[in-house]
């Protein structure tokens, strides 16, 4: 007797649910009502770090903290007897940035659905989350690639000595000869050591 | 020189902030180099044995920590673990289906199934009562009820019987009425009948038969007891139930059997000779034995027939009890578990003949574990088709440990998943003699690593290369040697857990050098200890560097506040318990003051409930310190309930006691809260070792501005009582919140600020000369964080070069707290995405690197935020002049970049606290994370801008050298020729 009445009850609340036009978010039952949602994330393909991904390990949670609910293997979740108010719905998931929601639980008329994202307010029809952007924690390494070497402190260093040791004649070869000599000349003068003479065993050579 | 070298330091710093947009983010390969992570449960309440004929096995446990958990039996790993909410606590697990496994939590409002092998949350069914009362699961065996098994939940005075299948309420008896309290529900005879048993009085008896299949009230009996019932009741066997009466000196027996209630009583001391201490009934399921706990000890009675009681064991030691286990048909075995010194005694007996051991085993435990609080026991058949049996045994610890064959086949250290305080302390400095070498074995070795790492740089590694490396990074044995490090990278972390446990970690892998359970020593008759926090005791740093470093762990005597105080201090290297002492007088308060004596032990002062001070080392020389600096301490308190702020400071010695370590305190001010308007939700206060850098800062244009630092700054939050509530039961209209920040010497409100239309919980940390707080706009109904910055505005005509040339400068004047100087405070608002659990700042060695907040956010990761995002100076648009600085331009929101996530893709699940430590390179903040998971890493807020990175290709390098040198040598050949040629001319 008692089951079939509550049987009987429950058709009632699946009908209204599906009859009412915009996925009932809240339902009043007692002094609280409960909010249905749904958290849905594209492409069926959990991103795992290490083990595969699960949408076991997704939470979702009731103003800051208050109440913490799983998702249901078809992404579905609820919170049970909320009093009317203004909530925030946050949802964990690793991998994904979900913004929060504020869902607005009405007392006057319940089953009216009337929720936004915090981040770009931006209002929903219906309960059902979906990620702003994937979240990449780790930095990419950058392809192997000639520049990255060249820019390198060490790269630089032989870049320059290179240049030192090929564009350096050629500049001496465009100064004009006579010009050349004079300024030899000087340094002869001044006697400013040249390359072979700072180096070891070139005082033989001269 | 030094100046030069910390002026190149900060241009360092501030070149590298400029460059980089964010100092910390990882590359995936980076993973364990410098971090860690252990994934814990906490407590065992319950467990359960899963043993497919196929599959692995597994043990599932829900813990105090509001974990469910399934674990390899053979290793103890996690295979899937799920924390609920902190105010979900576990009240039942059960297997149905024989592939899910329902919960039952918050005091019977949820019931949920999980998938056995992937964790997956199958259905979760909300059942809502009417009174809150005890809650009870049950499911009723061999019950075949449409093929379907049926749970049978009691929880806040309603039966509903719910569908194992989909979750659904079959049916549900409100038993509110008869204002009955269900203390149990048992199944008849593996029927369709169950009964429902509990008081409605002190002397009723009450008992509803309910058919399952149905749900109907059979029917209703009563029965009245004119001595009474205390005490739980306990269910003998299905239908037998024993309970006290009221005096605790009788046992009563009540029998269900034919319908009809029998009440029988007998004296406890007809069983048991010496009655003295507690008495109570073990809750443990023996089906036709209980067992009478009398002083610790137990007594186990067999009822035969209509109520006859016989005494089957005595057991002198202390023991526990595990439930009864079906071994084989008609079968059941219990255990039994004692303690003998060191060692642990299990044996398996047979309900039946309880003479007889199935196994008798000793096994030695660590006696740092304390003593067993619960035993869950398994039967296994062996190859040779004798039964096996583990145990599951839950320590005072909180460890957990399954035994089989007399051996421990693995531990879990869970205690560490309800970590109440972290200090750290620095590891013994290496001994001469004693050889660093054996890091790099020889150097083909060292360069053929290298020549790998090179590879891996350039991006020319194979797979197997890439693996090596990865290897090669982890195993660096350098990271986790017992001795102190240059870079101070290795330290040890001793924490306190919720046991009474101190545990050292080792920095650089996380692995337990030593543990210590206080308890042991401090538990007596009169005294259930519970620890409250650890402090640095001592830290030998220039002077005393022969004597080991230590801490002090204060607890309490029992639940009470003015319970009697108890203090150990404890050698950090060894874990030994230097000195401790019992039931002194109360601690309310601990309060290190920032002196120490020659032994460079840091002298405390613990406050009292007369509001005493005792000052602690007891000895001549921490008097004549303390003398010295007489009036110069003060402390605050904070009464939360009668919003209250108090500052007090030392009158003089205790007149009524004879004791020179004795102060009596005055009270020197009081902020008294308009408790209608205003109730306090939050505080915080400076780090008292923090390093502040420099006073000064350079702002744009060359101009200078002084930072307000005082060590006696008080940040206080308070919000409207209205709205101090969870955030969904608040309008914007009547909820306000107020931040104050107060010196604590003399009481002076130095800023307040009112945010209107907006709650707690307010999060807050205070570093230098800032404070940043999170909390709630209900407006925006987003998450907020602020910052206020304090500047003192009375050295701010000091750069006037004229005023320091006349002398009319006051930067020779003393810093008092007495003064009061002009302050500035700067405030600035942005939204934050994430609710926050818990917030902390870096902190290196000098102060000089720049400041990142660490954000546990409900995600249970940590953002690792630079400061210079909370900067009040941010404008829309900065000037060339600021932008040079580093003022970056104001956005409404915070950014959260997922690359600056310290945890990277983990989570610290249950997240609590994060501490921060600095390492000796100042580039460098240790981080350690807690909750039920712990973490660990190395934070560069400014990159490291004072090392070489762990990536630095040295083989790039030498071959740079090579080949510089190479080129030396050729260009030497080829002018030698060419000045030949020259001269042959």
């Amino acid at each position: 007797m008692r089951s079939q009445a509550s049987i009987l009850l429950l058709l009632l609340q699946l009908f209204f649910s599906l009859l009412s036009p915009s996925h009932a978010i809240s339902t009043g039952s007692g002094d609280g009502y409960t909010i249905y949602g749904r958290v849905k994330i594209a492409g069926n393909a959990l991103k795992g770090y290490g083990l595969p991904g699960k949408i076991s390990n997704i939470k979702v949670i009731l103003n800051g903290g208050q109440r913490i609910t799983f998702l249901r293997p078809d992404g579905y979740f609820s919170f049970y007897n909320v009093p009317a108010g203004t909530h925030l719905i946050e949802v964990a998931a690793l991998g994904y940035f979900f913004s929060p929601v504020r869902v607005d639980v009405s007392a006057r008329n319940p089953g009216k659905v009337q929720a936004a994202l915090t981040e770009n307010r931006r209002a929903l029809s219906e309960l059902v989350l979906e990620p702003l952007r994937d979240e990449e924690y780790y930095e990419i390494r950058e392809p192997f690639s000639i520049m990255s070497v060249v820019k390198s402190p060490m790269g630089l260093m032989m870049g320059f000595m290179i240049l030192v040791v090929f564009l350096m004649p050629k500049l001496m070869e465009n100064i004009d000869p006579e010009e050349m000599r004079r300024a030899q000349e000087e340094m002869r003068n001044q006697g400013v050591p040249t390359l072979s003479s700072l180096l070891p065993g070139a005082g033989r050579s001269s | 020189m030094v100046l030069t070298v910390k002026v190149y330091l900060l241009l360092f710093v501030t070149l590298f902030a400029s460059l980089a947009n964010y100092g910390f983010s990882l590359y995936e390969d980076q993973v364990g180099l410098m971090d860690w992570r252990q994934q814990y449960l906490g407590k065992a309440k319950h467990a359960l044995f899963h043993s497919s004929k196929s599959g692995r096995k597994r043990v599932v446990v829900s813990t105090e920590e509001n974990v469910i958990a399934s674990l390899d039996l053979r290793h103890g790993e996690i295979f899937w673990r799920h924390v609920l909410g902190p105010n979900d606590s576990i009240d039942g697990i059960e297997f149905v289906l024989g592939k899910y496994v329902v919960s039952l939590s918050s005091e019977g409002n949820f019931l949920r199934a999980w998938n056995l092998p992937d964790g997956q949350m199958v259905w979760e069914t909300f059942l809502q009562g009417t009174n809150p009362s005890k809650s009870l699961l049950l499911v009723p065996k061999s019950l075949k009820a449409n093929h379907e098994t049926v749970i049978l939940v009691f929880g806040s005075s309603c039966l509903h019987a719910v569908s194992s299948l989909d979750g659904e309420v079959i049916w549900k008896i409100d038993l509110t009425e008869n204002s009955v309290e269900i203390q149990k529900i048992i199944q008849h005879h593996e029927s369709d009948t169950i009964y429902a048993v509990g008081f409605s009085s002190p002397t009723q008896f009450d008992q509803f038969q309910i058919n399952v299949k149905s749900g109907e009230l059979v029917k209703h009996h009563t029965a009245t007891f004119s001595g009474g019932f205390s005490g739980e009741l306990v269910s003998v066997s299905d239908d037998v139930l024993v309970t006290l009466d009221a005096t605790k000196s009788n046992l009563v027996i009540i029998n269900l059997r034919n319908g009809e209630i029998g009440i029988l009583q007998t004296p406890i001391a007809h069983l048991i000779d010496e009655l003295s201490g507690s008495i109570e009934i073990v809750p443990s399921k023996l089906s036709g034995l209980f067992a009478v706990k009398v002083d610790s000890r137990l007594t186990l009675v067999r009822v035969k027939g209509e109520g006859e009681l016989e005494v089957v064991d005595k057991i002198h030691s202390q023991a526990t009890l595990s439930d009864a286990l079906l071994v084989s048909e008609g079968q059941l075995a219990a255990a039994l578990v004692q303690h003998e010194g060191s060692h642990v005694h299990l044996t398996v007996k047979l309900i039946d003949n309880w003479s007889s051991n199935f196994i008798d085993e000793n096994i030695v435990i660590d006696g740092h574990r304390g003593t067993v609080q619960k035993v869950f026991l398994h039967s296994y058949i062996r190859t040779d088709r004798s039964h096996g049996f583990r145990a599951l045994l839950v320590m005072e610890d909180h460890s957990l440990l399954l035994v089989q064959q007399g051996e421990v086949v693995w531990s879990r250290e869970d205690g560490l998943a309800s970590i109440v305080n972290v200090v750290t302390s620095e590891l013994p400095v290496e001994k001469k003699g004693v050889s660093i070498a054996k890091v790099e074995h020889n150097l083909i070795e060292w360069l053929q690593g290298h020549l790998l790492k090179l590879k891996g740089t350039l991006m020319i590694a194979s797979p197997e290369d890439v693996a090596a490396i990865q290897n090669m990074r982890l195993k660096s044995s350098d990271k986790s040697k017992m001795s102190r490090d240059h870079n101070g990278f290795r330290k040890l972390l001793i924490v306190l857990t919720k046991s009474g446990k101190l545990f050292a970690l080792h920095s650089g892998d996380g692995r337990i050098v030593w543990s210590r359970l206080l308890q042991a020593s401090h538990k007596s008759e009169a005294c259930a200890p519970r620890w409250l926090n650890i402090y640095q005791w001592q830290d030998p740093h220039h002077r005393a560097m022969d004597e080991n470093p230590s801490v002090l762990v204060v607890g309490r005597c029992g639940q009470s506040m003015d319970g009697p105080g108890l203090l150990s201090f404890v050698d950090t290297y060894t874990g030994r318990e230097i000195s401790s002492s019992s039931q002194i007088h109360s601690v309310l308060q601990v309060i290190p003051l920032p002196f120490t004596d020659s032994t460079e032990q840091r002298l405390h002062i613990l406050i009292d409930a007369q509001s005493r001070a005792h000052l602690y080392p007891q000895t001549s020389e921490a008097i004549s310190i303390l003398q010295s600096e007489f009036s110069n301490v003060y402390w605050y308190s904070v009464e939360a309930d009668s919003g209250v702020i108090k500052g007090h400071s030392l009158k003089r010695n205790c007149i009524d006691v004879a004791d020179d370590y004795c102060f009596e305190s005055k009270d020197v001010w009081s902020i008294i809260l308009p408790s209608e308007s205003e109730k306090i939700i939050a505080t915080a206060a400076r780090k008292l070792n923090e390093v502040v850098h420099t006073q000064a800062k350079v702002v744009a244009d060359q101009d200078v501005m002084y930072k307000y630092i005082s060590k006696n700054l008080l940040f206080l939050a308070t919000v409207a009582p209205k709205s101090s509530g969870e955030i969904g039961t608040t309008t914007p209209e009547d909820s306000w919140l107020v931040v104050y920040v107060i010196d604590i010497v003399n009481g002076r409100i130095l800023h307040r600020m009112t945010h209107h239309g907006s709650t707690g919980p307010v999060h807050a940390v205070f570093s230098e000369n800032w404070v940043v707080y999170h909390y709630f706009n209900l407006k925006a109904h987003r998450y907020e964080m602020s910052v206020v910055e304090i500047y003192d505005q009375s050295r701010a005509d000091n750069i006037d070069v004229w005023k320091l040339i006349i002398g009319k400068h006051n930067l020779t004047s003393p810093i008092s707290s007495y003064s009061r100087p002009e302050i500035l405070a700067k405030s600035q608002s942005y939204f934050f995405t994430h609710s926050v659990k818990a917030i902390s700042v870096t902190s290196t060695s000098k102060g000089i690197t720049s400041k990142q907040l660490l954000i546990g956010t409900i995600n249970d990761q940590i953002l690792a935020l630079d400061k210079r995002y909370l900067d009040p100076r941010r404008s829309i648009n900065p000037t060339q002049a600021e932008r040079e600085e580093g003022v970056i331009p104001l956005t409404d929101s915070l950014p959260i970049i997922p690359q600056t996530y310290a945890t990277h893709a983990l989570q610290v699940e249950g997240l609590r606290g994060v501490v921060t430590i600095p390492a000796k390179l100042e580039s460098t903040t240790l981080a350690f994370a807690y909750g039920v998971d712990l973490f660990f890493t190395r934070i560069t807020p400014s990159r490291t801008y004072d090392s070489l990175t762990e990536d630095f290709s040295y083989a790039l390098l030498l071959i740079t050298i090579v080949a510089l040198v190479i080129a030396i040598f050729a260009t030497w050949v080829f002018s030698e020729r060419k000045e030949l040629q020259d001269k042959w001319k």
